[in-house]
């Protein structure tokens, strides 16, 4: 699913980062990159923006380019339980790696999956 | 999506306002004074440290080339030393793509008639390690002299980390800081001292993929020779430009080789994502080196939701939030509205009174003249403007100081959106019903020179305060006070219609001026919302203090020069003696008796509005009547147009001299009598409400302030935007004008 889609007060982890290349730069570079936990906090009065919760930083972006974001579910939280079944269907929970189904707030212990870092040397 | 051409073309205007503060800097070097940068991502508390360690001899300049504003002050070190302290904006990375974004790189790396820094001090939300330390690395990897003030350590609490181990992974000394309360100061000043004179290698590495490391160095080839050092700089340096560079950026001064050399390795590299490449090395890198510097948690709480987010679940809220938002701007423009207004009515009064004195001390003749409807009057027309730039420049420190601004955007920015403006525009426009130039002041909380712009070329066509004395001038003099439908008041409604109208107008000129002349990439989205902390008031008012001293030294003297144009356009050339009575006047005097309420003041009137007939302003006036004549205007209404162009107002007091009625202070019955009972040559009433509608229409949308244009001067630092403004303004007024007068004379009114 896109950050768009997701019910607020539902977290997400990112999977890629799409738009237009400057603002995709700016997003990645506030820290909102794949593997990270992203918290849809709300949406606006008139539908649009939205405010997401990225590294213990709150971040607003719009509805259009929240569409270029995809994530995946990491947690059920009750909320979605009074959801209709076929939307609760079409969001998946997250895949079977039971590692990142409980993703710590600390960035630091940000469980992203290892698969996805195929660049990162950096880290010891 | 294109780079505006008219932003780049803004540049050469700019100039001299860069050099003065170059020339400060250089003057401040030959004192031998080391120059410290302070930067930082937004929301740090940059601005507070920045406050607590200037100590004197601040001065408010630009950027070079850009109008953002440069504090610059000297600030003293331990054993007697001093420094330079420069004011950075707010960045949370160096990679830019508009020119106000290059201005972070351009500070520190000493470009573009920016003065190489001795020291970059960057402040560090303790509370944001990681986001803040994207930018402490970008700054190592470019091998620029270092220190970090970690700032807010108290409000990290637990997450805190420790200065000590910081500085040992970074290699770069840290200090706790709190600019609120001032801790950790002396601290920091020491370490300036000891940094200033002993330099200290960094630490942290990043480890990035060998092929962005050849893609690095194939641009590095391509730099400028006066742009290498190192080879982990000049490597840093081609991460800048790969990130940054565009073919359609707003970036100024960027040699075309390496715009090419950027473009084929990005080709080459087309397969791959380097962007992500680069920013995710880099967090990895800061990820790293985490646990060593704060204490992991001891239990893995369920994190309670923060303060900020208990505030914000109501004040984000879409009904009440709603309520609340409308509640907090009702305040600040009632404020504007009403509350300045006794505070402006006393320094009207004192300057009045310093007129009437002067008046009586000096003989008559040019000088006394000079002195009192020239300086005096221009500097209370200045001073006039202060108890509204403070008000509302005191509301806005509290709101962007709170974290509520950022907020406000995020609520306004769907609706003001779709007219291409930015949600920070809503509290510079809702101020401009008060006044225009505190709200075309107030767009600097904008960071984009376009959206600036655009809100700049739309906030005077609010309906401000000072078009309200001529609606109610006219709204009085030719509408009756009779009821529509039996119920509503015709005049209330009609007051109504003119807010709604302008408020229509100033929407429609935004979405177009938006799409044409301040044109531009809008650009997406991307809002911090900082927590909520208590405002500093320190640190408002000198703000507030800043931007009212400002106002008084820059649009001030344009403002006091306008003030002795003006008069001398409404008094010169004086009638010759004695006095003839001008052809013109005579049958409009003969026709009507004068209605002035002094016995003995008729002959004294009808002298002033035969010398206001015959000076360039009256004669002015008849020029222009064959251009108003399609309005429905005749040329003593272009003289009052003429005079508000001092301040709208002024129409009331200029069209009364013109009638030959004597001062009439704040009750305007004699001049409604007047203009109803004017005729023109040919027999008609010279006011018809359809004339009065029309002249309203003109009112509303003509830029008759040189406020307004003394102040976007000051702001753009050009002649051209304000006589844009001007122009496209009373082009506006003259075809709606136009289309309102000879549209109802076709319907029959």
């Amino acid at each position: 699913m896109t950050l768009d889609q997701v019910v607020p007060g539902s977290a997400v982890i990112i999977e890629q980062v799409g738009g237009a290349r400057s603002f995709r730069r700016r997003l990645m570079e506030l820290g909102l990159i794949p593997g990270i936990k992203v918290e849809v906090l709300r949406i606006a009065p008139f539908g649009d923006p939205l405010e997401l919760s990225v590294r213990g930083c709150n971040l607003s972006i719009r509805a259009a380019e929240a569409k270029q974001v995809v994530a995946k579910r990491v947690e059920v939280e009750p909320l979605e339980a009074a959801l209709p079944a076929s939307v609760a269907a079409s969001n998946p929970p997250a895949s079977a790696s039971a590692g990142s189904a409980r993703v710590p707030s600390r960035a630091w212990e940000s469980a992203r999956p290892r698969a996805v870092s195929g660049l990162a040397k950096s880290a010891p | 999506m294109t780079a505006d051409p008219d932003l780049r073309e803004d540049l050469p205007h700019n100039e001299a306002a860069g050099a003065s503060a170059a020339a400060a800097d250089a003057l401040a070097r030959t004192a031998g004074l080391p120059l410290l940068l302070l930067v930082g991502n937004p929301n740090v508390g940059k601005t507070s440290l920045f406050n607590r360690m200037a100590r004197r001899n601040e001065r408010v300049g630009n950027y070079p080339g850009v109008t953002v504003e440069r504090r610059t002050a000297e600030m003293a070190l331990p054993g007697g030393r001093r420094a330079l302290l420069a004011d950075v904006p707010g960045a949370y990375s160096l990679s830019a793509r508009s020119s106000e974004e290059q201005i972070a790189v351009q500070a520190v790396l000493g470009w573009a008639d920016n003065p190489r820094p001795d020291l970059v001090i960057v402040v560090v939300d303790a509370g944001q390690l990681v986001r803040n330390l994207y930018l402490v690395l970008q700054l190592i990897e470019l091998r620029v002299p270092l220190l970090v003030a970690l700032n807010m350590v108290d409000e990290a609490g637990e997450r805190a980390p420790d200065p000590r181990a910081l500085s040992d992974a970074l290699g770069v000394t840290c200090v706790a800081t709190n600019a609120r309360s001032g801790a950790g100061l002396d601290e920091l000043s020491r370490a300036i001292l000891e940094r200033l004179e002993r330099a200290r290698p960094p630490r942290l590495h990043v480890r990035y993929p060998q092929e962005l490391l050849r893609d690095a160095d194939a641009i590095a080839d391509a730099l400028p020779e006066e742009w290498r050092g190192s080879v982990e700089r000049d490597r840093a340096l081609a991460l800048w430009a790969l990130t940054s560079l565009e073919p359609d950026d707003e970036l100024v001064g960027i040699p075309e080789a390496l715009r090419q050399r950027c473009a084929q390795v990005l080709e080459r590299a087309a397969a791959r994502d380097v962007d992500r490449e680069i920013i995710e090395s880099r967090y990895h890198a800061l990820e790293a080196l985490l646990p060593g510097v704060v204490k992991p948690p001891d239990r893995p709480q369920k994190a309670a939701p923060s303060r900020t987010e208990r505030i914000d679940r109501v004040l984000l809220h879409p009904a009440y939030g709603f309520l609340v938002f409308l509640a907090i701007m009702l305040v600040v423009f009632q404020s504007l509205f009403a509350w300045a207004d006794p505070v402006m009515g006393g320094i009207e009064s004192l300057f009045g009174a310093v007129h009437e004195l002067c008046s009586s001390l000096l003989p008559a003749g040019f000088f006394q003249d000079l002195l009192t409807k020239g300086v005096i009057d221009g500097v209370g027309n200045v001073v006039v403007f202060l108890p509204q730039i403070c008000l509302l420049f005191l509301f806005i420190g509290l709101l962007e100081d709170s974290g509520y601004m950022a907020r406000v955007a995020y609520l306004m920015d769907r609706a003001l959106r779709s007219v291409g403006l930015h949600g920070r525009a809503f509290v510079p426009m809702m101020s401009g019903f008060a006044c225009a130039v505190p709200a075309i002041m107030a767009t600097r909380t904008m960071e984009r020179r376009r959206d600036r712009l655009l809100t700049m070329l739309v906030v005077p066509l609010m309906s401000c305060s000072a078009r309200l004395p001529v609606y109610t001038l006219i709204i009085g003099a030719l509408f009756p006070p009779s009821r529509f439908l039996g119920v509503l008041p015709v005049q209330g409604l009609l007051m109504v219609a003119m807010y709604l109208f302008s408020t229509c107008i100033a929407l429609i000129a935004a979405a177009v001026l938006g799409r044409t002349v301040v044109r531009g990439s809008s650009v997406p989205l991307i809002l911090e919302l900082p927590p909520y902390r208590w405002p500093g008031l320190p640190n408002v008012l000198h703000l507030m203090w800043l931007r009212a001293r400002a106002f008084l030294s820059e649009a001030g003297t344009v403002i006091l020069g306008f003030t002795i144009v003006m008069w001398v356009l409404l008094s010169y050339p004086k009638l010759p003696e004695p006095v003839a009575p001008p052809p013109a006047a005579v049958p409009a005097a003969a026709a009507v008796p004068s209605t002035a309420s002094d016995p003995s003041e008729p002959q004294q009137s009808g002298a002033r509005a035969a010398a206001l007939e015959y000076s360039f302003g009256g004669r002015l006036g008849k020029t222009l009547e064959p251009a108003l004549a399609p309005l429905g205007f005749d040329w003593k209404i272009g003289v009052g147009i003429v005079g508000a162009f001092a301040a709208r107002e002024v129409f009331v007091s200029t069209i009364g001299m013109v009638y030959g009625l004597g001062d009439m202070g704040d009750d305007d019955a004699p001049l409604r009598e007047r203009m109803r009972a004017e005729m023109r040559r040919d027999g008609r009433p010279a006011y018809t409400p359809l004339v009065g509608l029309s002249l309203m229409v003109f009112f509303a949308l003509a830029c008759q302030c040189m406020s307004t244009l003394a102040v976007v001067r000051r702001e753009t630092r050009s002649w051209r935007w304000p006589a844009f403004l001007f122009a496209y303004m009373t082009a506006l007024a003259w075809g709606t004008s136009f289309l309102v007068y000879q549209g109802g004379r076709l319907l029959g009114f």
